[in-house]
């Protein structure tokens, strides 16, 4: 067992060197290698960091009324208060005509042209809270439709379709990254496997030297197994380093951004699980390429 | 030993190589294959080696039929014999000692065992002090007795051999000549493929004549 275990432990640290000796060639296949790897691991995190979002979004639904310009100022605080003791509401906001008016002044820059106008045209708007434990998209719709046969409310908007909308796209998006990641791993194969393939012919004398003296495949294939599990880990270091960089560059913009449109940030990064899963298969996608190409050559490679 | 019946070997491209061979080699034998260039000697020895198949015919080694061989059995047959080339076929990019150590590594040998076995046979071929040496900065008789060490580092019951001595001055060829002599007096089988018919004569031994592929005399 120990034995054995040495046989490997030397293979592993020879291959290394094999590629050590090779330094510029080996960091090309790796940086190709790593190029690949981080493309999908950007993109699964771009999803990420986009359904990490939309889970803060779904607590905040909210139904807005748009009173018709008849309503007074009272009827509309009347109406408020009726919607408060509604069972399904958790909290109401009344914004009136004049604090619409001063809102959109201050942020739309328009403020001017209003003021060209003879009377406010704005609505009084009540931001509606459904209550929490309301979370179908049923039990939602039923109560927009009450609240839509209200006499006062001319308009009446659930805010939570475009999460709906969002999180459908989430899901193709998500799809997406399983997608592209499958072609990618396929090219990591087949970088690697085409990578031994060459590394194969360099050492061409040596198998067949190696078979004369009673090597079985098996002990030939040791070392570029190995050698393509090098090339996977690298690479799906490199990679590694590469995404945590970008974020780390898009961290502040991308926070200023949320802040701006969401009142909060949070930007999420490649979690312990998620880096030791990009290694992981980073390291058996190499040998797995290296195992193709090592099934298919080595028997062809006798000593005629 | 090694048993020829009736074997005979054919290429597509040139036609029969072997034709109709048969011969017995007992063991601890040590036997010449002579015969002029592309009498089928190291044909021969291929088959032996599991290298090339027969196309009629038996070949037996050490009772074991070699065409009854599979494919994955084929490492562990090699390992009971120890093949010697005229061109060496070392590993230049590797020490005597690691070019010596392979078939020990091969065969899964500890660490110790590997450095004892080859100091060990390091001493018989005369290169001892020679294990940091890279192949190719020793000379030609030094490098088939590397060649030699490692044929026998695993203790082979058969030591085949391709013109061993086909690049060799004739004193030199005459001390390799002398190391198989030894080998063949602690019961290793021996059989030499040359054309050098000097060496043969001096040497006493049996010896096996092929001639455009015909055993013509035993
Ligand atoms: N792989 C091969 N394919 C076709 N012909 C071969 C092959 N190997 C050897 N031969 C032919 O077989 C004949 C015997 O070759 P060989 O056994 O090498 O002779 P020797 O070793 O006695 O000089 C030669 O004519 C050679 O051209
Ligand atoms: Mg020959």
């Amino acid at each position: 067992m120990k034995g054995f275990f040495m046989v490997h432990l030397q293979a592993l640290l020879f291959s290394l060197g094999q590629q050590l000796r090779t330094p510029f060639s080996s960091l090309l296949t790796i940086a190709v290698l790593s190029i690949s790897i981080a493309l999908s691991g950007a993109f699964y995190l771009a999803v990420k960091n986009i359904t990490h979002l939309t889970g803060h979004l779904e607590t905040s639904n909210q139904i807005t009324l748009f009173l018709g310009q008849q309503v007074s100022d009272q009827d509309g605080r009347w109406l408020l208060t009726r919607l408060e003791k509604h069972r399904s509401i958790q909290s109401t906001r009344l914004i009136t005509k004049t604090e619409g008016l001063k809102d959109f002044e201050q942020f739309s820059g328009f403020g001017d042209a209003l003021k060209a106008l003879s009377r406010n045209p704005l609505p009084m708007v009540i931001q509606v809270f459904p209550r929490l434990n309301l979370t179908t998209p049923q039990q939602l719709q039923q109560l927009l439709d009450e609240l839509k046969a209200l006499p006062e409310v001319a308009v009446a908007k659930i805010d939570m379709q475009w999460v709906q909308r969002l999180k459908a796209i989430i899901v193709l998006a998500e799809r997406g990254v399983l997608v592209l990641a499958s072609i990618l791993a396929f090219a990591v194969i087949f970088i690697t496997g085409n990578t031994i393939r060459l590394e194969l012919q360099n050492r061409q004398e040596e198998v067949v030297i190696a078979k004369l003296v009673g090597a079985t495949n098996g002990f030939i294939a040791r070392p570029f197994l190995y050698s393509g599990f090098w090339y996977g880990l690298l690479a799906g270091l490199l990679a590694w380093l590469m995404i945590t960089g970008l974020m780390a560059l898009l961290q502040s913009p991308m926070e200023q951004l949320m802040t701006l449109y969401l009142g909060y940030q949070e930007v999420v990064f490649l979690s312990v699980l998620d880096s030791v899963i990009l290694l992981v298969v980073s390291a058996v996608l190499g040998v797995l390429g290296s195992w193709g190409v090592l099934v298919s050559q080595l028997s062809r490679l006798t000593p005629e | 030993m090694i048993k020829f019946d009736q074997v005979s070997k054919r290429y597509s491209e040139v036609g029969d190589v072997l034709v109709d061979v048969s011969f017995t080699i007992t063991k601890g034998e040590m036997v010449f294959l002579t015969g002029p260039s592309g009498a089928g000697k190291s044909t021969l020895l291929k088959l032996i080696a599991l290298v090339e198949s027969v196309s009629r015919g038996q070949v037996f080694l050490e009772g074991q039929n070699l065409n009854r061989i599979l494919e994955r059995e084929v490492p562990f047959m090699r390992r009971k014999m120890g093949l010697i080339f005229q061109d060496y076929k070392l590993l230049n990019d590797r020490t005597v000692a690691d070019n010596i150590a392979l078939p020990l590594l091969i065969a899964g040998y500890s660490h110790q065992e590997i450095k004892r076995r080859v100091r060990a046979v390091l001493d018989k071929v005369g290169l001892a002090g020679k294990e940091k040496s890279y192949p190719l900065s020793l000379s030609g008789g030094e490098q088939q007795r590397v060649g030699i060490a490692r044929a026998v580092v695993n203790k082979p019951s058969v030591i085949l051999a391709d013109e061993p001595t086909g690049n060799l001055d004739p004193a030199l060829a005459t001390e390799i000549m002398r190391l198989f002599k030894q080998f063949k007096q602690v019961g290793v089988t021996v059989l030499i493929a040359t054309h050098d018919l000097s060496q043969v004569i001096d040497s006493g031994c049996r010896q096996l004549t092929l001639e455009q592929g015909c055993l013509v005399s035993d």
